[in-house]
């Protein structure tokens, strides 16, 4: 065993990137649920994401580009919910799982021809001076932007949630829909605008997997960072920063524990393998001990007749 | 919830699929563990199903399920193969092995498949390659290049496939190099991009210049072109696209000669139980083009190598060899027995770490 060999500060930059796509998706369902709306489909709205961001920027040689199509393309995706639950208004379960399946399948369509291509890189922030101090550099000030735009979306996230207009009729909407259409409020119309968000988010978590994380395209590469970042949501109690504490404890758990295994530490694998899962959910249901708990019309479908 | 809803539509699309067809076809089904398009292990098993269906031609018609997880989801979608009148079926990943035998015992008439399990039965034949034999080329390559004596590995499962690869590549790294140290990761996935990924970033942080997968994707490949300066080797497929750096040789599995082979006994009415388990002679294990990145004498070294695995005048484990514990495993020129690296659960001599058990 040599813990010695454990770079602390690559291990901390390692994790950020880590945490980064379930970051994304997670603070984009926290926006969808909060307005009531439960979408199952963020695994097949983050692999349209991956695949769209990573062929728009093989194509135009732009990461930024791809990024973009990356969200409207996971935001394109989440329209076929809307359609489905919003429009028709069937159940959001059965639709949300649909979504999923059909975004996997899909993505591997799309993807044919992207197999073992290189994306161009992104590049990481490089500030003078700032991010050549030791340590903090490395850690805060060395990452791609879409890492800080993730960050940036938790704390405009929970602000607007928190202190604005819009963020109060959002969870209006989510909280008592019948309410709100009684109030004037266009319960449908605003949330095909937060799913169509959270759509966009899951499709920037996406495309950070096939540009940034791994790069590269693979099928199915998202491996189920989705279906961790909706229970995210719910092990966060719907709150922005515990989202983001979620995710770091998730990532930095992750990527801690392959450290450990190569450093060769005496600790069961098994253990070591499991404790992302674990660690993350303890953490956050000892949080969640304040009794927060979900929007309360989450899930049900509106009709304006009811 | 959604294993179960991908696998009731996979079967239910295989049934519309397949209900029309005419019975004197020879029907041969594929269960994958991932998808198609990995790059990797599954890639090479759809190659041997194309193989298949291109030299029977309309004699014979195939069908697949990709990303099946191992348990009891497989058992399902073997059982609706059969019973949408599959003949033979191939079982492509250690662990369906119980769900193989399960469905056999259901289905006597129809043949299964299993890759690189041990279990057989009346109906149930297993088929695996000698993969150690192209990791020995890997370890004398890895060896011969690390310029930190480090080397890292990415095992999937601790089963004896892999454990076999990790003992086989060591002894070979070691056998040119005293130096070398092997770090080993386990991912417990056969295929997550991101984590495979992560994995080979985290051993390249802690110093290692050489990765070695035993997982199914291209990620780790990904993650050593980024760093640079660290060399990979393609697992399970030639994962060609990354030649000459970070990738420098590969292992290929060319599972089509054996898949033509059986899908004629069967249709021949020939089949019975085997237990195949061919390396690099047979051509069931392929050594992928050692790219340019490999010093001249460094590749012919390998391919003298290989060419003695090859005729059989070398043995991957020939002795003297000792366990991890320092115990005594094969003297002086002993070769290993197949049943002992069948069920190889040990490390040899000079390997770190536990395998978890």
């Amino acid at each position: 065993m040599d813990l010695g060999e454990i770079n602390p500060v690559l291990l901390v930059a390692s994790l950020m990137v880590a945490a980064t796509p379930l970051l994304l998706a997670a603070i984009g369902e926290l926006v969808v649920e909060k307005a009531g709306v439960l979408n199952l489909g963020v695994e097949g709205m983050m692999i349209i994401g991956a695949i769209s961001g990573f062929a728009i920027s093989v194509e135009t040689g732009s990461p930024w580009l791809g990024f973009i199509a990356a969200a409207i393309g996971g935001a394109i995706l989440s329209l076929l919910f809307v359609l489905l639950t919003q429009v028709a208004l069937a159940n959001q379960v059965a639709s949300g799982l649909a979504l999923t399946l059909f975004g996997l399948g899909f993505s591997a369509l799309l993807g044919q021809s992207y197999v073992g291509v290189k994306p161009p890189s992104m590049g990481e922030i490089n500030i003078p001076f700032i991010s050549d101090i030791p340590v903090i550099g490395p850690i805060l000030f060395q990452h791609d932007p879409i890492l800080y735009l993730g960050i940036a979306l938790i704390a405009a996230v929970w602000a607007v949630l928190k202190y604005t207009r819009i963020g109060l009729i959002l969870r209006a909407v989510g909280e008592n829909h019948d309410a709100a259409h009684a109030l004037g409020y266009k319960v449908i119309k605003i949330r095909i605008m937060a799913i169509m968000f959270g759509g966009a988010c899951a499709g920037l978590g996406g495309a950070y997997i096939s540009l940034i994380r791994v790069p590269q395209w693979t099928e199915g590469m998202t491996a189920g960072v989705g279906w961790i970042a909706l229970a995210l949501v719910v092990f966060a109690s719907w709150k922005p920063w515990r989202v983001l504490l979620g995710a770091y404890l998730f990532g930095g758990i992750t990527v801690l524990q392959l450290n450990l295994q190569a450093a060769g530490v005496a600790i069961p694998v098994e253990y070591l393998a499991m404790s992302p899962y674990i660690i993350t959910i303890l953490v956050l249901v000892i949080l969640s001990a304040d009794k927060s708990s979900a929007p309360a019309s989450l899930g049900r479908i509106f009709h304006a007749s009811h | 919830m959604k294993f179960k809803s991908l696998l009731t539509t996979a079967t239910i699309a295989l049934g519309l699929a397949t209900g029309a067809v005419a019975q004197d076809k020879t029907k041969v089904g594929f269960v994958y563990v991932g998808p198609v398009g990995d790059g990797g292990w599954t890639y090479e098993h759809n190659k041997g199903r194309l193989a298949v269906e291109e030299h029977f031609g309309d004699k014979v018609e195939t069908v697949f399920v990709e990303s099946v997880p191992e348990g009891p989801d497989a058992e399902r979608v073997m059982t609706q193969m059969a019973l949408d009148g599959a003949d033979l079926i191939f079982t492509t990943s250690f662990g369906y092995m119980d769900p193989t035998i399960n469905v056999a015992k259901k289905f006597p008439d129809v043949k299964f498949e299993h890759a690189t399990g041990y279990k057989t039965a009346d109906n149930v034949s297993v088929y695996s390659a000698r993969f150690y034999e192209g990791r020995a080329v890997q370890g004398h390559i890895a060896g011969k290049m690390t310029k930190s004596n480090t080397i890292g590995y990415i095992g999937s499962y601790p089963i004896p496939e892999v454990i076999r690869g990790i003992n086989s590549a060591y002894i070979h790294a070691k056998k040119v190099n005293p130096d070398v140290e092997f770090k080993i990761v386990w991912a417990y996935t056969w295929f997550d991009p991101a984590k495979e990924a992560d994995a080979a970033t985290v051993l390249i942080e802690q110093g290692a210049d050489v990765i070695l997968q035993h997982t199914d994707s291209t990620a780790p490949q990904a993650a050593a072109q980024e760093a640079g300066n660290v060399i990979t080797f393609g697992q399970a497929s030639d994962m060609g696209e990354y030649a000459p750096m970070p990738r420098v040789s590969s292992i290929i599995d060319n599972w089509a000669p054996y898949y033509i082979a059986r899908v004629q006994a069967v249709a021949d009415g020939t089949w019975s139980t085997a237990n195949t388990w061919d390396g690099i002679g047979p051509g069931m294990v392929e050594i992928g083009e050692i790219s340019d990145a490999v010093p001249a004498d460094v590749k012919e070294e390998a391919l003298a190598l290989k060419a003695a695995l090859a005729d059989g005048s070398y043995h991957a484990f020939t002795g003297p060899l000792k366990k991890q514990d320092g115990s005594d495993w094969l003297a002086d020129g002993e070769t290993a027995d197949d049943g002992t690296l069948a069920g190889m659960n040990f490390y040899v001599e000079g390997l770190e770490g536990e395998i978890p058990q």
